[in-house]
């Protein structure tokens, strides 16, 4: 790291051997954390060989299997059907009809207001539809308006002289956007995009409150119904990785995309700021 | 319409239960991440490392995933608390991770001038950072640590899905004893939207006493 910081200098001979003396305290402090940590997983026989035997079960592997397979399923289609939501609530507030513009703002922000659980809940429990189904609703209506935000706020960073220059063309309202509008907002916005699926992606698992049949659920079964001698701890360490690795990989082809454009002369001829990536947190939009 | 008059005390518990959590979850994830983002702006390399790692991965993790390891998986270890200390710790350890990176950009918002003249005036790193940087980036960050407690009142519903009194979890009693399922859930909605509203505008008079724009 270079003294590129508002927090400090170069660090002088002095200051270095200090902050080595640092460094090493604190990497004391978090081996002695870690060892702490897997002195409790010891203690508590979580690698006892038969907490794990039962991951070597055929049907177990299926069950895993099943439940990845169904929380991707989930994943796929509340991204599909998201992204349509998006642009339709986008296309929506941008319109030039006020009911039209009103409606969309309605529902946007009523969508983003609720918490997507108690939506999920609400569909699968009064309405009585299905898990998935139910499920893949709540995801599409959250982040679909989400997305709406993203779209309209890419279509209007998009240069003025942009859309000055279209409808000097004597182009129409649909074929500025079509054709000048949003492939430019489309391209800066896709690292928001990316990271707004991680968002779908980690709340799949809310599936698993309501019975889907998704990773987790698989998990739990494994857990709480085999009498394995209950290898909680071993699913739990299964599992998280799993999760973790395929949100964390979406995260870093999203930051890529955004370091990409950061120098590309495509975005910047757009105008306005490249799109950082999204904060993966839901509702903080 | 009579789901909450006959209900009122079930409801107001449940609301409570919400507010009570989102608070103590707040600070938990004000302080934690503001010590992850000290770490991660200091010049010890292992420290930053560290708070990266925390910040990677709990971005990462579903909240669901979190709840289910912790309420369910540290009672394995022998660790037995109430149930809502669970939820508060993984609520605020996660949101922490979102707070830490928001603080991180409000500190990259300051002017390097103000940290050069805090160390001519011989002030050390602690002292820079507590007494002339974070004031002043905490005024820049004050929207959108108004959304990450918003989304952290919202995120508090799993709590309630996982057995924890909690404005959510009412729904299961109202549902077991008869009532309009569909009442049951605008009632639910209307008190989210009062602790998120509620929420928002505080963070509004906030900004307008203390926002800066630079």
């Amino acid at each position: 790291m270079s003294g590129s910081t508002v927090l400090y200098d170069l660090p002088g001979p002095g200051t270095r051997r200090r902050h080595g003396l640092y460094a090493a305290v604190s990497t004391a402090a978090l081996a002695g954390v870690l060892g702490w940590l897997l002195f409790l997983l010891l203690d508590s026989g979580q690698f006892t060989a038969v907490k794990w035997t039962p991951f070597q079960y055929r049907g177990i592997q299926e069950l895993l299997l099943r439940g990845l397979g169904n929380t991707l399923k989930a994943f796929a289609l509340a991204a599909v059907l998201s992204l349509a939501l998006g642009v339709v609530l986008a296309a929506g507030r941008l319109s030039a009809h006020r009911p039209v513009r009103w409606l969309a703002t309605l529902l946007v922000e009523f969508f983003r207001a609720m918490p997507v659980l108690v939506m999920i809940f609400f569909i699968f429990v009064a309405l009585r539809v299905q898990a998935l189904p139910a499920l893949v609703a709540g995801l599409t209506f959250y982040n679909g308006s989400v997305l709406a935000e993203v779209f309209r706020t890419g279509v209007n960073s998009v240069d003025r002289g942009q859309r000055e220059a279209a409808y000097g063309l004597g182009m129409r309202k649909t074929q500025v956007m079509g054709y000048v509008l949003v492939p430019q907002a489309a391209r800066a916005m896709l690292p928001t995009i990316v990271s707004q699926l991680v968002v779908a992606l980690k709340d799949t698992s809310l599936g698993y409150l309501i019975t889907y049949e998704e990773f987790l659920h698989a998990g739990k079964l494994i857990a709480s119904n085999l009498d394995y001698d209950l290898p909680f701890i071993p699913v739990v360490m299964v599992i998280s990785p799993i999760y973790i690795g395929m949100c964390m990989l979406l995260s870093w082809f999203a930051h890529r995309l955004a370091r990409r454009q950061r120098h590309s002369p495509r975005t910047e001829a757009a105008g306005g700021p490249p799109a950082e990536p999204g904060t993966l947190l839901p509702g903080a939009q | 319409m009579d789901v909450l008059t006959q209900n009122f005390s079930l409801y107001r518990d449940g609301f409570l239960g919400t507010v009570e959590l989102t608070f103590y979850a707040s600070l938990l994830a004000l302080s934690l991440g503001l010590l992850m983002a000290a770490f991660r702006v200091a010049p010890v390399r292992a420290l930053r490392a560290v708070g990266a790692t925390w910040v990677n991965i709990l971005r990462n993790t579903p909240l669901t995933l979190l709840f289910f390891a912790v309420l369910l998986g540290l009672p394995r270890f022998g660790l037995v608390l109430p149930f809502r200390l669970f939820a508060v710790l993984a609520l605020g350890c996660y949101t922490s991770a979102f707070i830490c990176e928001v603080v991180r950009s409000g500190i990259n918002t300051v002017p390097k001038g103000q940290g050069e003249a805090a160390r001519s005036l011989g002030m050390t790193f602690p002292q820079t950072l507590a007494n002339v940087v974070l004031p002043q980036a905490f005024r820049t960050v004050i929207p959108p640590i108004g959304s990450t407690l918003i989304a952290l009142a919202k995120n508090s519903a799993i709590a309630g899905a996982f057995s924890v009194t909690e404005l959510l979890g009412t729904y299961r009693t109202l549902n077991e004893q008869g009532f309009s399922i569909i009442w049951t859930f605008v009632w639910i909605a209307a008190g989210y939207l009062i602790i998120t509203l509620s929420l928002s505008a505080l963070f509004g008079v906030m900004e307008k006493r203390w926002g800066i724009a630079r």
